[in-house]
């Protein structure tokens, strides 16, 4: 773990958050002096030390394939920041999906 | 005359089911004190009038039909990033500023059918991210014992509604602290449950394998009646444990008796001032003067908490809180392509905090990243839940502060990670999965004003051992009852 | 002149056959009211969380253990994250390093019959995304759209994922992969498998090598493809144009192109200029699963026959051939029907026959699949049992299968009855065949002449005449003898 400059332009891309050029710099300080205390972890010999999946171990929760109630459709839409009739409407798409 | 706004829900539910008190007077008594302090408190964002009269109505009907509920006609104060169906439910976030719910928290709905009546949608730090409340958006909370200092968050409008008497009990949810602190703050209990033991369905998520709900109330045997409503499996939260409850609030002790509390090593309150550092030292002694045995435990791991937590949290969030995008609820800056629309929406919608933490968690995630970062710290959780395991093995339960210092004024931590130091102690029971609880244990001079603030006692056990945490937590109290001292310089009961 | 291979890797997705969605109530089921079947979960709500649909993990093992797929112990659902208007929570459940099942071969084969195996990388479980159409271009294409409109009653619907390694090496083996992969979840009851609906969609990596050559080439992916049939095509014009380029010197590039079905070529979709960064990590939000031997155990001993092992049994021992047994397989009634009959006469051949022939005849005309026809695979071995001992003979047995089917009587009771015995009484026969010759003598005339096609029609007058009850086999005899 070494303490490098994070890109943050780039994590914001990947965040799909507009930052202005005040907040790149200051953004990225702030990060930059967290992730100064996260080098502590550095020191940590995990090298034989299971991850952490969850606190309080459980396996195989399922439910019954079962159909339950579905919403409204007008409560469904009433809160649609635009919608088009049955639907949600978006600005356009410029590239595919994967 | 009984139930009077500054009762607690015990007392209260006592005189509704009675029928000494009807749900719709202390309502009504409730709306008009709200209506009278809140504009000085700030406690809540959207005040429930209607929805409150008609439930204390259906409550009232419901009494008068035979049946006793657990927390007949208490009026409840809800975070306000739990969804109660109707209700504006925020988030204390522009991008949810007008988001209606559609559904009700689990947990917020045992509460309703178990008698309790919604007065408000308390003010929180954005998406809980905070220790202070200063970072909602849409509002300012102030401590009702010191209308200069923060209330402590994330939870700091239900912290603070108690505090005033705005409500018996107040729905919080705890991630790093974000329940205990505030409770410290404003002289409460404030209890977090087991991971897993409250459902967290409806909960909007901040970091899901440490958020849990839990209860702020006067007294311990409030928080319990509370706790043992809302306990318990629930179907629709996969990581809801499915495992029997044990009742608690009929199970508070009186002393300490054969049981031993740890101190940690690790935690010495030495290095927080003389003032403080008595206080803490007092209060271990009355622990043992309850019949106590105190032993020196240690967790070595826990100084790296901070750094466990602001790792794995941030990355569970950064996803959590990818949804808000201007699609189908919420806040939408509109643009020409959908991409630009994400990014002017988030960037409007979301505060400098939650953005930081977005960003980090991201980070963490990346590719590259992810291994050094975000595996490395749950690797280090592994350590610490380890670790409160192997102290757990010479002691019943643990004591230490719920934070380092009283109620801070506004504005005095501008810079982030003197923030984040605020979970220092709180942390390390939040990456264990632990039950803990903080109770008032004494007070210090004010940093503003003149009159003393509270300070909390931190007390945790091993996971599923909620009725002897309670149950100590409630014989400290008894013996103690430092709440007492003085009440809050706003809201106290005319 | 270099002779290349195709190298061909298949990637499908395919809708799991389900009452309800992957991670909430909301029915699986398609064609419905936009925007009808959502909840707070499958919406993504703030606050709503998911739990797992317990027959989309027994299906998927169902799928793992027919292709012979190794079934882990230990397996967790990982979060895909990104953003897309059509994936409510911006990331997508779905599994990283710990799938479901791993490995596999499917086996398949070519219309000759030729056996076939493409090993399966691994098969994992994930949710579907909504569906967004593209308004404002003219052409339902995104780009010139000016906006999209959503429904999300699609999210939320499981969905396996089918990663196969690339051993595929034709459009032609392309078409027969995927078809084994239909007919066995559709045999299994996994999925319904109907591309026009989009339970199935699936993409092709394809490359081009020298033969003999070690190196994989550069590869395209192809997506679009909407039908087997534009599978095929797709991944011939594919070939084609690569071999194009490496001829005239020039180099692959690896990219995304989407088929165009009226063009009937492949062009490039401007790919992204960043590979995409997942940060796939565990959801939080789900428990890990814990597939036991005996889960496993008890998902195989209730599973049929898979459709490869039924298809080289048949072969081997039936000796039906390639065409058969493929009709046979792409309808599992019938299939049942086919191995009851055969039980129950001892004749595959015979069987075959009629199963295929007469009875599909039948059934296509009357609307009444075979299996719920009147004709038993009981009547069947009796009416079977009736030619072997040559009581009757192939044109009777026509008739009385057709009245079986009318009135389920039992065939031994209508020829008896009837009187349709056929006759092998050569006394009888010749009699027949003697005023059959004498009544045609132009005929007897064509066939010394040399024109013995004519016998045909000789046999036929034969045969009509004994109402067709002479034994054919003893008329061709005797008419043979007699002609010369």
């Amino acid at each position: 773990m070494s303490s490098e400059k994070i890109d943050v332009r780039y994590v914001a891309k990947l965040a799909r958050i507009a930052l202005t050029d005040d907040e790149v710099e200051r953004f990225g300080a702030q990060l930059g002096d967290l992730l100064e205390h996260v080098q502590l972890l550095g020191e940590l010999d995990v090298a034989a030390v299971p991850a952490t999946a969850q606190v309080v171990e459980s396996r195989n929760v399922q439910r019954a394939d079962v159909v339950r109630p579905t919403l409204d459709r007008e409560t469904v839409l009433a809160q649609a920041p635009q919608r088009q009739g049955a639907f949600f409407r978006v600005p356009r798409i410029i590239a595919e999906a994967e | 005359m009984s139930a009077t706004v500054s009762s607690t829900a015990a007392a209260i539910a006592d005189a509704v089911n009675t029928k000494a008190r009807s749900a719709r007077d202390v309502t009504d008594a409730m709306l008009a004190h709200v209506d009278a302090v809140d504009d000085r408190v700030g406690a809540y964002l959207t005040r429930l009038h209607d929805l409150a009269r008609a439930q204390a109505d259906a409550v009232d009907a419901r009494i008068a039909a035979g049946e006793k509920l657990p927390l007949a006609g208490v009026p409840l104060a809800v975070k306000d990033n739990m969804c109660l169906t109707g209700t504006r439910t925020t988030c204390g976030s522009k991008i949810l500023e007008n988001w209606v719910a559609p559904y009700t928290n689990t947990a917020v709905a045992r509460m309703l059918e178990a008698g309790a009546i919604p007065i408000g949608k308390a003010n929180l730090d954005e998406f809980a991210m905070g220790s202070s409340c200063e970072n909602s958006a849409l509002g300012v909370t102030r401590n009702p014992y010191d209308l200069d200092c923060v209330p402590g968050g994330s939870s700091g409008g239900s912290a603070a509604a108690v505090a005033a008497n705005e409500a018996a009990i107040g729905l919080g949810s705890d991630t790093g602290g974000s329940i205990r602190e505030p409770a410290a703050f404003c002289n409460l209990v404030g209890f977090k449950p087991t991971y897993g033991r409250i459902s967290r369905y409806g909960l909007i998520a901040f970091a899901s394998s440490l958020d849990q709900i839990g209860p702020f109330a006067r007294t311990v045997e409030d928080a319990a009646l509370a706790y043992d409503v809302m306990a318990g499996h629930d179907p629709m939260d996969s990581t809801s444990i499915d495992r029997a409850v044990e009742s608690t609030a009929d199970h508070l002790r009186t002393d300490l008796h054969g049981l031993k509390v740890g101190l940690v090593r690790e935690f010495d309150t030495a290095g927080l001032g003389g003032e403080i550092d008595a206080v803490y030292k007092k209060a271990y002694a009355d622990l043992e003067a309850l019949g106590a045995e105190i032993v020196e435990v240690g967790l070595p791991s826990a100084k790296y908490g901070l750094a466990t937590y602001y790792l794995i949290a941030p990355a569970e969030c950064s996803s959590n809180l990818a949804r808000f995008d201007g699609v189908r609820y919420g806040l939408r800056v509109d643009a020409n392509d959908v991409g630009a629309m994400y990014e002017a929406t988030r960037a409007a919608g979301f505060g400098p905090e939650v953005k930081r933490r977005i960003l980090i968690g991201t980070y963490a995630l990346s590719s590259g990243y992810y291994d050094a970062y975000y595996v490395r710290a749950q690797k280090a959780r592994t350590l610490i839940a380890q670790d409160f395991v192997k102290a757990f093995a010479s002691c019943d339960l643990i004591a230490c502060p719920a934070a380092s210092s009283a109620a801070f004024p506004f504005d005095s931590k501008s810079d982030p990670y003197s923030m984040y130091l605020m979970d220092y102690y709180t942390i390390p029971m939040s990456l264990a999965g632990l039950p803990a609880i903080s109770v008032p244990c004494g007070w210090v001079k004010a940093s503003s004003g003149s009159e003393p603030m509270p300070m909390g006692l931190q007390l945790t056990s091993p996971i599923f051992s909620e009725r002897l945490l309670l149950g100590a937590a409630h014989a400290y109290e008894r013996a103690t009852n430092h709440a007492a001292l003085r009440g809050p310089s706003v809201g106290a009961p005319a | 002149m270099t002779q290349y291979e195709a190298v061909i890797g298949i990637e499908c997705h395919v809708e799991l056959k389900t009452e309800s969605k992957m991670f909430c109530g909301c029915p699986n089921a398609f064609g419905g009211e936009p925007n009808t079947q959502v909840c707070p979960v499958c919406l993504a709500l703030p606050g709503a969380l998911p739990v797992a649909n317990e027959v989309a993990i027994a299906h998927m093992i169902r799928a793992g253990l027919a292709f012979d797929a190794e079934i882990p112990a230990f397996s967790k659902f990982d979060r895909k994250n990104y953003f897309y208007p059509d994936m409510p929570k911006d990331y997508q459940i779905s599994q990283f390093d710990m799938p479901l099942t791993q490995g596999g071969v499917v086996k398949y084969w070519l219309e000759d019959g030729t056996m076939k195996e493409c090993r399966l990388t691994r098969i994992h479980l994930e949710e579907d995304t909504g569906k967004s159409s593209h308004a404002g271009s003219g052409d339902g294409r995104i780009a010139g759209s000016t906006h999209s409109l959503v429904d999300f009653n699609r999210a939320g619907v499981p969905l396996m994922e089918c990663v196969s390694e690339p051993d595929i090496r034709s459009a032609k083996e392309a078409v027969g992969y995927l078809e084994a992969l239909k007919r066995t979840f559709v045999q299994l009851g996994v999925s319904d498998v109907k591309m026009e609906e989009g339970s199935l969609r699936c993409d092709a990596n394809v490359s081009i090598r020298p033969v003999g050559q070690a190196e994989y080439g550069t590869k395209a992916e192809i997506k679009n493809m909407n039908s087997f049939r534009s599978v095929e095509r797709a991944i011939e014009s594919e070939i084609a144009r690569q071999i194009g380029i490496v001829e005239s010197g020039g180099r692959v590039i690896q990219e995304t192109r989407g088929w165009d079905e009226v063009h009937g070529t492949t062009h490039s979709m401007r790919s992204k200029e960043q590979a995409h960064d997942y940060r796939y990590f565990p959801d939080p939000d789900l428990v890990p699963m814990e597939v036991s031997r005996d889960l496993v155990e008890r998902i195989r001993s209730g599973m049929p026959e898979v459709p490869w092992k039924r298809f080289e049994r048949y072969r081997a021992e039936y000796r039906i051939n390639a065409l058969q047994a493929t009709q046979l397989l792409d309808d599992g009634p019938l299939a049942a029907y086919f191995d009851a009959a055969v039980a129950a006469s001892g004749n595959p051949q015979q069987s075959l026959n009629f199963v295929l022939g007469d009875l599909s005849r039948l059934a296509n005309e009357s609307g009444t699949a075979v299996g719920d026809s009147k004709v038993t695979p009981a009547l069947l071995a009796e009416l079977i049992g009736l030619l072997e001992t040559k009581t009757i003979n192939s044109k009777i047995a026509k008739e009385v299968i057709d009245r079986t089917w009318q009135s389920g009587e039992s065939p031994k009771a209508i020829v008896e009855r009837e009187g349709l015995a056929q006759t092998s009484d050569s006394g009888a026969i010749e009699k027949f065949v003697d005023d059959v010759l004498a009544a045609n003598p132009k005929v007897v005339e064509e066939y010394r002449g040399g024109k013995t096609g004519v016998a045909g029609f000789l046999v036929g007058q034969v045969m009509k005449a004994s109402q067709g009850k002479a034994n054919p086999a003893m008329v061709q005899e005797l008419l043979k003898k007699k002609l010369g």
